[in-house]
């Protein structure tokens, strides 16, 4: 028998919350922030935890202590997924590490108004300009409190070879010319794209691209603030992503394909060739790279496009949806958390981050330091854009996201209308009061 | 209703050990001082790991909380309202019910007779047990994760099985299709639980005495009819205490479901649990995940209740009668 799973669930949440209020009553104990005598230690947690990665970041952490010999960092590499329970566990506690991985959006939003983040606005002034507009997403009422530290673009990743094969020459630009690569690539007897619908989001990624390209900028911005989803061109979206799914183009079982956990997820059937294109973000080689034996992914055979062209759409056609990880700063944390994160964005660790292609760097000077060509395309795309979107989930805020996507997943099980989609995200921004 | 008849042999098993009752007040104490002492640390830890989290649930879900920062937003009972008018939630307590009567309806007949056959003597008898109980004693994340991988669409080991036999396999796959998840869920179930019930019903055997068998076999009763008329009535208890075991089991179904189907695909697969771990932990809603693991908690505690006035009743109120009687 299950054991009792909601309770113990239950249990564990509640018992941090305790804990925390027995914390909270030693103030300033507790923080990390205690700078007693000279020395400082600083916690820092990220996400690479293997390989090539995970020991760049050691060295930066020693490099960095070597220059300031008060400071101890301590560093606690997790898996991603694992890292964002921890830190959910630790935004209960109230006892965050000073230095994290911030997502920005609607997360970044709650993580502000409960005070648990520090605002970088003038302390980081000077590193705030130069990362320009890729502030935004991380920025609450003309605030900033992260500094992204790599940025990509949603795209298409295809097998060049497959594409060949198939007879296209060129990728397509417009909607009109993707759907011509999906009927060739179809005649060729192959499977066009994987998404991993199991997962959502993947799917969800349809919806927000048609409407990056069909609403106008004003109105996502809007969208954002305001909760209002009423604009038409959130329904055209929806019948976009209607007539895509009626085109057939994606892969056998796609409802229940996970997005990049195992070989038979979406990205694993892109890597190990089953289909011919998959719409990811800027990690894609990485996870590919992890999916196959060789850890090459798909090596050259790798090119990228952008989301295609649609007709009529309002929104630009050079903006991109997209998103990314910035450092954030606990709110109690000592200042030099800041100085340590001012140094993670400088050109000299960004470059070596580029070179092990551990992201797209943020740092204008670090940009050509990207060595994959596909990866360079897509900086370029990025770099060129009007503006870059955040995730419709991460901006809306998990709680609106999470409703958002649940009912696009449900488009794609053929359940759900583009009113349905407006309405379950329009109740569940509703409900946020 | 044959079972009233309490076998005698169950009198024996009755603790004799204190037969004298306790004289006086001095000894009441005495015995509510060793029952406390010793009850005490599994009271404590009862207490905190559950009266506590259970006050904490039913509190959380009178606010509107994203799981950090204080409880400020108090809201009533409007998070019940919005639970309860959930449709998903709605499906999910529809999944756990039909999940409650598919398990009983499936693995009782099946694990009665697997449990009648290997209480024979066959050959490889010990070696059948052993392969009928190994899903159960396999853990709930592994076995799923094999299973999602045998059935995966198009590529999966059953899929080219029926390949060889001529068959396709459906378009999504036995996990994505809406109409076939959740007998796709069953069927694993079923392969996961079904060597509890058998276990049970083994040992439950070993309680049916050799004399009544024997003189039905005088009496020229046929195998089938001693199994119906003798050994499954008196096999009575051990089968409400599974079916029991089984309800609760199927009410609070998580780890399973989560593997393999998430919930999805469409909602087919939804349970209780799935929904409010979703709610809470993907979508930062504790208040609404409160109020529905509360709601889980009272339908659940509701049926317990239920079963133990109604069903188990006459097995323990066997032993009621017996106590007083001695």
């Amino acid at each position: 028998m299950t054991t009792i799973r909601a309770l113990s669930l239950m249990a564990s949440g509640s018992l941090v919350l305790t804990l925390a209020a027995c914390g909270t009553g030693d103030e300033g104990e507790g923080g990390q922030g205690a700078s007693d005598g000279d020395n400082v230690t600083i916690t820092w947690w990220h996400n690479s935890n293997t390989g090539e990665g995970l020991e760049y970041y050691q060295q930066v952490a020693e490099d960095f202590q070597d220059d300031s010999p008060d400071v101890t960092i301590q560093i606690e590499a997790m898996q991603h997924e694992d890292m964002l329970t921890q830190l959910d566990a630790a935004f209960q506690a109230g006892d965050a590490p000073d230095v994290y991985m911030e997502r920005g959006g609607g997360e970044l939003a709650d993580h502000v108004a409960a005070d648990l983040t520090m605002d970088l606005t003038e302390v980081a002034a000077e590193e705030i300009e130069m990362l320009g507009g890729t502030v935004q997403g991380w920025t609450v009422d003309d605030r900033v409190y992260a500094l992204p530290f790599s940025i990509g673009v949603v795209g298409f990743w295809y097998n060049t070879e497959m594409f060949e094969e198939a007879g296209v020459t060129e990728t397509p630009t417009t909607w009109d010319e993707m759907y011509d690569v999906i009927d060739q690539v179809k005649a060729a007897g192959m499977e066009p794209i994987s998404v991993g619908a199991g997962d959502g989001w993947p799917a969800a990624h349809y919806w927000y691209q048609f409407s990056l390209r069909h609403c106008a900028e004003e109105t996502l911005t809007d969208a954002v603030q305001s909760l209002d989803f009423s604009d038409q061109c959130f329904i055209t979206a929806g019948e976009e992503v209607e007539r895509l799914i009626d085109a057939e183009p994606f892969n056998r079982g796609f409802l229940s394909t996970p997005a990049q956990s195992g070989p038979s997820s979406a990205s694993g059937l892109l890597a190990t060739e089953q289909v011919a294109m998959e719409m990811q973000g800027h990690w894609e080689p990485g996870v590919m790279a992890g999916l196959t034996e060789d850890g090459e992914g798909l090596g050259d055979k790798l090119g990228w496009f952008p989301f295609p062209q649609v007709e009529g759409g309002q929104g630009d056609p050079e903006a991109q949806l997209g998103g990314g990880d910035a450092w954030g700063v606990a709110a109690d944390a000592p200042p030099e958390a800041v100085e340590f994160v001012k140094y993670l964005l400088s050109e000299e660790v960004q470059r070596g981050f580029a070179e092990r292609d551990m992201g797209l760097p943020t740092n204008p000077d670090a940009t050509d330091a990207v060595a994959d060509p596909a990866l360079a395309g897509l900086i370029q795309v990025r770099d060129s854009a009007p503006y870059v979107q955040l995730y419709f989930d991460t901006a809306f805020g998990q709680s609106v996201g999470g409703a958002m996507n649940d009912s696009i997943e449900l488009m794609f099980a053929g359940q759900a209308s583009p009113q349905d989609i407006v309405d379950a995200t329009q109740a569940a921004a509703d409900a946020e009061g | 209703m044959t079972s009233l008849s309490v076998p005698p042999r169950d009198a024996s098993t009755q603790p004799t050990g204190r037969a004298a009752r306790p004289v006086g007040r001095r000894r009441d104490w005495r015995m509510a001082g060793e029952i406390l002492l010793f009850t005490a640390p599994a009271l404590v830890i009862f207490g905190l790991f559950v009266v506590v989290p259970i006050a904490r649930a039913v509190q959380f879900s009178l606010y509107r909380w994203k799981g950090f920062g204080p409880l400020v937003d108090f809201v009533g009972l409007q998070n019940y309202v919005s639970v309860l008018s959930n449709e998903v939630f709605r499906g999910a307590v529809g999944h756990n019910l039909f999940i409650v009567v598919a398990s009983i309806l499936i693995q009782l007949p099946l694990g009665l007779a697997i449990a009648l056959l290997l209480n024979r003597r066959i050959r490889g008898r010990g070696l059948l047990r052993t392969i009928i109980f190994v899903p159960y004693v396999l853990a709930e994340v592994i076995a799923g994760v094999v299973w999602f991988q045998l059935l995966q669409p198009g590529r999966g080991v059953v899929e080219t099985l029926l390949g060889t036999v001529g068959l396709d396999g459906p378009y999504q796959g036995f996990l994505g299709t809406p109409e076939l998840a959740m007998p796709t869920l069953m069927v694993v179930l079923t392969w996961k639980y079904v060597g509890l019930a058998v276990l049970l019903f083994l040992a439950g055997l070993q309680g049916v005495p050799d004399e009544l068998t024997e003189a039905a076999q005088i009496d020229g009763a046929s195998w089938w009819q001693i199994q119906r008329r003798v050994t499954i009535p008196l096999l009575g208890p051990t089968i409400r205490t599974w079916a029991f075991l089984s309800m609760i089991g199927s009410l609070q179904l998580f780890d399973m479901v989560w593997i393999l189907t998430g919930g999805g695909p469409a909602n087919a697969t939804t349970t209780m649990a799935t929904f409010l771990v979703n709610e809470g932990t993907k979508r930062q809603n504790y208040g609404i995940a409160s109020a529905a693991s509360v709601v889980l908690f009272v339908i659940a505690l509701t049926m317990a209740v239920l079963y133990q006035r109604f069903v188990l009743r006459r097995d323990t109120s066997g032993a009621d009668v017996l106590r007083g009687v001695r």
